[in-house]
This record gives structure tokens, C-alpha cells and sequence, in this order.
């Protein structure tokens, strides 16, 4: 695959298509040559990123579409995940409380933002107006045999 | 446009000897799984005391199925009187479960024999 390939796949804001964007994803990973594992790992990021969007960004409006941008260069492939909401302002992820989850002192929910950051080896939350808040997503051939 | 999850529920012995509820799944698992799955758990008799849940035939699974299999967890141990353990899951799931912490109220095994193994 050439180096700075670009593809980009629009969403509907439907719970469930995100396995469109996990599947572009992971055929793009396969095509770079990363291992079963890691698109696995990238796999579900993607999904989270888009069901974040689609939940929360788009707040599973009809009318609006979650973009999901990738692209790649000698070395890593890169995922942006867009959408109409304002963004996420943090910049990192708290590890879930599984004690405080069965305890039903916490959500059980709330995992998305740990698996993605946990899964991949750049995770970063942008905010910005309505159609330019998004979560970029690196994983890197380099870190393969790590 | 989510697809479904199935619930199957069959009995087993335990290499132990003890009887073992399994509840096999299959599909997806995602948020629109909920009802399924706790209807299934809730729906199991009162003194069922090891549960196995069989992920051999489950294609996708995101956090709000895992968030799911949390609050059966929650409420196994309120029960106080229920183990729950946890097999066919994919490695790279295992791994996910473990990041979680799922590992530590759920055993996980490899397979059916092995969970059975173990109980």
C-alpha cells in the first residue's frame, strides 16, 4: 500500500454501524502489515471511538453523520473519528474501579475511553465546533514486537 | 441495526461433581443485548450456584455488552451465594477483560473443559 493512502467512510449515526469503520480499519491495518493482534486492538478502539460519536457527539441524531478518516504513512496508521458534538476535554482516560462497578457505586458503563487509550498507541480528544470535535487514534508498526 | 445476541442454557457437571448452569451466547453484544442477557440470568432457578458463561459464539462484543456482564457480576456477588465463571473468549478479549478487572469476580478459561476443569 502506498504510503499516505487516504480513505474515508461516513456513519449514520446508528449504533451498529461502527462495525463498518472497525472493518475499513482493520482492512487498512492488514494491508500495512500489522499482526491479528494489534488490529484486533485497533479493531475495537475504533468501534469505541464510533459509538462514542454516534452516542455522544451526534446523540444518535439521524440527521447527522460521524466521519471516520484514515490515513496512513510508511510506519503508523492514523484514525480520525468526527462528529457534530462539542468534544471531550480530557486528555486522558481514568482506569475503570471494577470494586466500585460491583459495588454499584459506579457505572458499570464508562469503559469506552479506557479501551481506546489502553489499546492504541496515540489517543488524543479534540473539541470544536459542530463537525470538528474528534478523537485521533495512531497505532505504529513500530511498537509490533513490543 | 444492531444484531442480536442468543441465549442458550443448558446443565453440566463440574469435574468437581457440582452441578454447572452454562449460558452460551451468540452474536453481538452490545447495549441492545441488555434485556436478553438479564432476562436469561434472571431467569436462572434460584439455586443455581456455578454459572458458566460461554462467549465461544459471539462475533463482537463493545463495552456496553461488557458493561452488561459487570452488573451480572454486581448482582451474583449481592447474591453472595453464586459463582460466576467465564470461557470462549477470543485472547484479544480475555485481554480486554482482564484491562477491566472482570478477571478478579470471574475466572476466565480458555474453554468449556477447562472451565469445567476449574470450577
Amino acid at each position: 500500500m502506498k504510503n499516505g493512502s487516504f480513505v474515508q467512510v461516513r456513519l449514520p449515526s446508528e449504533l451498529g454501524f461502527e462495525k463498518v469503520a472497525m472493518s475499513t480499519a482493520a482492512s487498512m491495518a492488514a494491508l500495512m502489515g500489522f499482526s491479528v493482534d494489534r488490529i484486533d486492538d485497533l479493531k475495537t478502539a475504533v468501534a469505541e471511538a464510533c459509538i462514542n460519536a454516534i452516542e455522544h457527539g451526534n446523540q444518535l441524531n439521524s440527521s447527522l453523520t460521524v466521519g471516520v478518516v484514515l490515513s496512513t504513512t510508511d510506519d503508523q496508521l492514523e484514525v480520525k473519528v468526527i462528529d457534530d458534538g462539542s468534544g471531550v476535554g480530557a486528555s486522558s482516560a481514568a482506569s475503570p474501579n471494577i470494586d466500585r462497578k460491583i459495588l454499584g457505586e459506579e457505572d458499570p458503563r464508562g469503559l469506552g475511553m479506557f479501551l481506546i487509550q489502553s489499546l492504541v498507541d496515540e489517543a488524543e480528544w479534540h473539541q470544536g465546533p459542530p463537525g470538528k470535535s474528534f478523537v485521533r487514534l495512531v497505532i505504529r508498526l513500530d511498537k509490533e514486537n513490543q | 441495526m444492531q444484531a442480536t445476541t442468543k441465549v442458550t442454557q443448558r446443565a453440566a457437571t463440574a469435574d468437581s461433581g457440582s452441578a454447572v448452569t452454562i449460558l452460551s451466547f451468540s452474536g453481538d453484544i452490545s447495549s441492545a443485548s441488555k434485556e436478553t442477557i438479564l432476562a436469561a440470568y434472571h431467569g436462572l432457578d434460584g439455586s443455581v450456584s456455578k454459572v458458566l458463561l460461554d462467549f465461544t459464539g459471539v462475533e463482537y462484543i463493545n463495552s456496553s455488552g461488557i458493561a452488561i456482564f459487570i452488573q451480572v457480576l454486581l448482582e451474583s456477588s449481592k447474591s453472595g451465594s453464586r459463582t460466576i465463571a467465564i470461557f470462549g473468549l477470543s485472547p484479544h478479549f480475555q485481554k480486554v477483560f482482564t484491562m477491566v478487572g472482570i478477571n478478579k469476580y470471574a475466572a476466565l478459561y480458555s474453554d468449556e473443559s477447562a472451565a469445567k476443569s476449574g470450577l
